[in-house]
C-alpha cells in the first residue's frame, strides 16, 4: 500500500508539473500574441507553418530549444554560486506552492488502495493551506534579491533593493486582504473555503473590497506591470536579471509564470467560488461531474490568466513612491478596516 | 494522516530541485561556451563602470523591512483568530481591534515620521 501510495503521489507531482510548464510554455506564446493584438500586430506565427499549424503554435519549442542551445554567459564578475543559485530558487519557490492547490474537487471513490477518496491535489488535507501557499510564495524573494545581490552590476542591484522593498510591502494587504473570506469560511483549507462557496455564495460577492485588495498585490506579488518596477526595462536595462541569459534567463521566466497561475488559482479559489458554477455543486459525485469540475477549475484561472497579461498591455507603470504609497497608505489601513467591519458582521449581523 | 501529507510536500521539494537542476546541468552540458573578455564584462550599457556596486544604499529599505515584520507577524497571528473567530465571541473581537488600534498607532507613527515618503 505504500508504494501505490508514492507511485500515486509521484504521478501526481509529475502530472501537475509536466502541465504546469506546458502551460507556462504556452502562456508566453499567448501573451506575446495578446501583446501583438493589443498593439495591431500578428505576433508570432511563423513556427508551424511547415506542418499547418496556425498562430505560431510551435512557437515554444523554438524558444524552449533556443534557451538550451544559447550560450551560458556566466559574467566574470559575478559572486557564483549566488549568481546559479537565484534561478534555482526562483523555480522550486514557485513548483512547491502548488503543493496544496486543490485543482479540482474531492473525487467521488477510492480508486486505489489508499482507502480514501481521489483528490486532484498533491498534498490534501493539509490544513494550514493559505498559509502555506503565502509562505512559500515568499520565498520567492530570495530569487529576486539574491539575482540582483550577486550580478554585480548596478542596476541589476537597484531593481533588487526595489523588488524587495516591493515585495515584501505587498505581502502585508495580500495577506490580509483574505482574512475576511478566512473568517467567514473558518477555515484555511483551500477545500473547505470553496465548500463554503458552493453552499452559499462566492466570495467576491461578500468580499468585494478583499477581492480587489487581494488581485492588486498578487500582480505585485508577481512583478507583473503596472507593478514590474524591479525590472523595468527603460530605467534598468532589466532589473534583477540584466545578467543572466540563456536557460539561468528562462528558469526566471518559468518561475514567473509558475507564479501567475498560482496566483490565478487563488484568485478563482478564494472569490470565484473555485469550481463551483450554478449547475455544478457539491451534491453531484462521479467522475464525470469531477472532471468537469476540474476544467471550469481551469476555464476560470485562464481566464484570470488573460486578464493579468490584458492589464499588462492596458496600463503603464508606477513610479516608486506611488507604489509603496499604494500599499502601505491606503491598502493595509483599508484592508484592516475590511478585517474588522467584516468580524463585526459575522459577530452582530450572522449571529455566529 | 497530517503527517504524511506534509511527507508528500517533502517529495514534491525534492523534485523540485531536480526539476530546477535539470535544466541547468542540460543547459551546461550542449550550450556553447566561448568567453571572451568584452562578453564577461559588467553589463552597464557599453560604460565602463564607476566605482563600487554595492555602495550604501538608502536606509528606508532597511526600515520598511522592519515594519514589514511587525505587520507580517500580526497578520500571522490573525490567521488562527480568524478561523476560530466563530465560537469566541464579543470579547474576541474586542480584543483583536485592540491588538490592530495598536498597530495602527505604530503605522500612523511611521506614516507622520516620513518613513513612508520615498522622494
Amino acid at each position: 500500500m505504500d508504494v501505490w501510495l508514492i507511485a500515486g503521489i509521484l504521478f501526481k507531482i509529475l502530472v501537475v508539473v509536466g502541465i504546469s510548464q506546458g502551460a507556462v510554455a504556452y502562456l508566453i506564446l499567448v501573451e506575446r500574441k495578446i501583446a501583438a493584438y493589443a498593439q495591431d500586430r500578428i505576433g508570432p506565427n511563423r513556427c508551424g507553418r511547415e506542418v499547418r499549424l496556425p498562430f505560431g503554435l510551435l512557437q515554444p519549442i523554438a524558444d524552449g530549444a533556443k534557451m538550451l542551445l544559447k550560450e551560458d554567459v556566466i559574467p566574470s564578475y559575478v559572486n557564483k554560486p549566488l549568481y546559479i543559485l537565484a534561478p534555482a530558487i526562483a523555480i522550486i519557490a514557485a513548483t512547491i506552492g502548488f503543493a496544496v492547490v486543490p485543482f479540482g474537487p474531492v473525487g467521488p471513490s477510492a480508486p486505489t488502495a489508499l482507502g480514501a477518496p481521489f483528490q486532484f491535489q498533491i498534498a490534501p488535507g493539509v490544513d494550514v493551506g493559505i498559509v502555506y501557499v503565502f509562505a512559500v510564495g515568499s520565498l520567492g524573494v530570495y530569487a529576486v534579491v539574491l539575482a540582483g545581490w550577486a550580478s554585480n552590476n548596478k542596476y541589476a542591484f537597484l531593481g533588487g533593493l526595489r523588488s524587495s522593498a516591493q515585495l515584501i510591502s505587498y505581502e502585508v494587504p495580500l495577506g490580509l486582504s483574505i482574512l475576511g473570506m478566512v473568517l467567514i469560511a473558518r477555515s484555511l483549507d483551500l477545500n473547505k473555503i470553496i465548500e463554503w462557496q458552493d453552499r452559499n455564495v462566492w466570495g467576491i460577492f461578500i468580499q468585494p473590497i478583499g477581492f480587489l485588495l487581494f488581485l492588486i498585490s498578487s500582480f505585485a506579488e508577481t512583478n507583473r506591470l503596472p507593478f514590474d518596477l524591479p525590472e523595468s526595462e527603460q530605467e534598468l536595462v532589466g532589473g534583477f536579471h540584466t545578467e543572466y541569459s540563456a536557460m539561468k534567463f528562462g528558469m526566471f521566466f518559468l518561475g514567473e509564470y509558475l507564479n501567475i497561475i498560482t496566483t490565478s488559482y487563488l484568485v478563482v479559489i478564494l472569490f470565484l467560488g473555485g469550481w463551483d458554477l450554478p449547475f455544478l455543486n457539491a451534491g453531484q459525485t462521479g467522475w464525470l461531474p469531477a472532471f468537469l469540475k476540474a476544467f471550469v477549475l481551469l476555464g476560470k484561472v485562464g481566464a484570470i490568466v488573460v486578464f493579468i497579461m490584458w492589464v499588462r498591455w492596458t496600463l503603464p507603470r508606477f513610479r516608486y513612491d506611488q507604489l509603496m504609497d499604494l500599499a502601505w497608505k491606503t491598502m493595509i489601513p483599508l484592508a484592516i478596516l475590511n478585517l474588522v467591519a467584516t468580524a463585526i458582521v459575522v459577530q452582530y449581523a450572522w449571529g455566529h | 494522516m497530517i503527517a504524511l501529507n506534509y511527507g508528500f510536500i517533502a517529495i514534491l521539494l525534492v523534485l523540485a530541485i531536480a526539476f530546477a537542476l535539470l535544466p541547468l546541468a542540460i543547459a551546461g552540458l550542449i550550450a556553447p561556451r566561448r568567453p571572451s573578455r568584452d562578453k564577461n564584462d559588467i553589463y552597464e550599457c557599453g560604460l565602463r563602470t564607476q566605482g563600487e556596486t554595492w555602495v550604501r544604499f538608502r536606509v528606508q529599505y532597511y526600515i520598511v523591512a522592519l515594519l514589514f515584520v511587525v505587520f507580517d507577524i500580526e497578520t500571522v497571528f490573525l490567521y488562527p483568530w480568524a478561523v476560530s473567530y466563530g465560537g469566541l465571541g464579543t470579547f474576541a473581537l474586542v480584543e483583536m481591534v485592540i491588538f490592530l488600534l495598536m498597530l495602527a498607532v505604530a503605522l500612523v507613527y511611521a506614516w507622520a515620521k516620513g518613513v513612508l515618503r520615498w522622494f
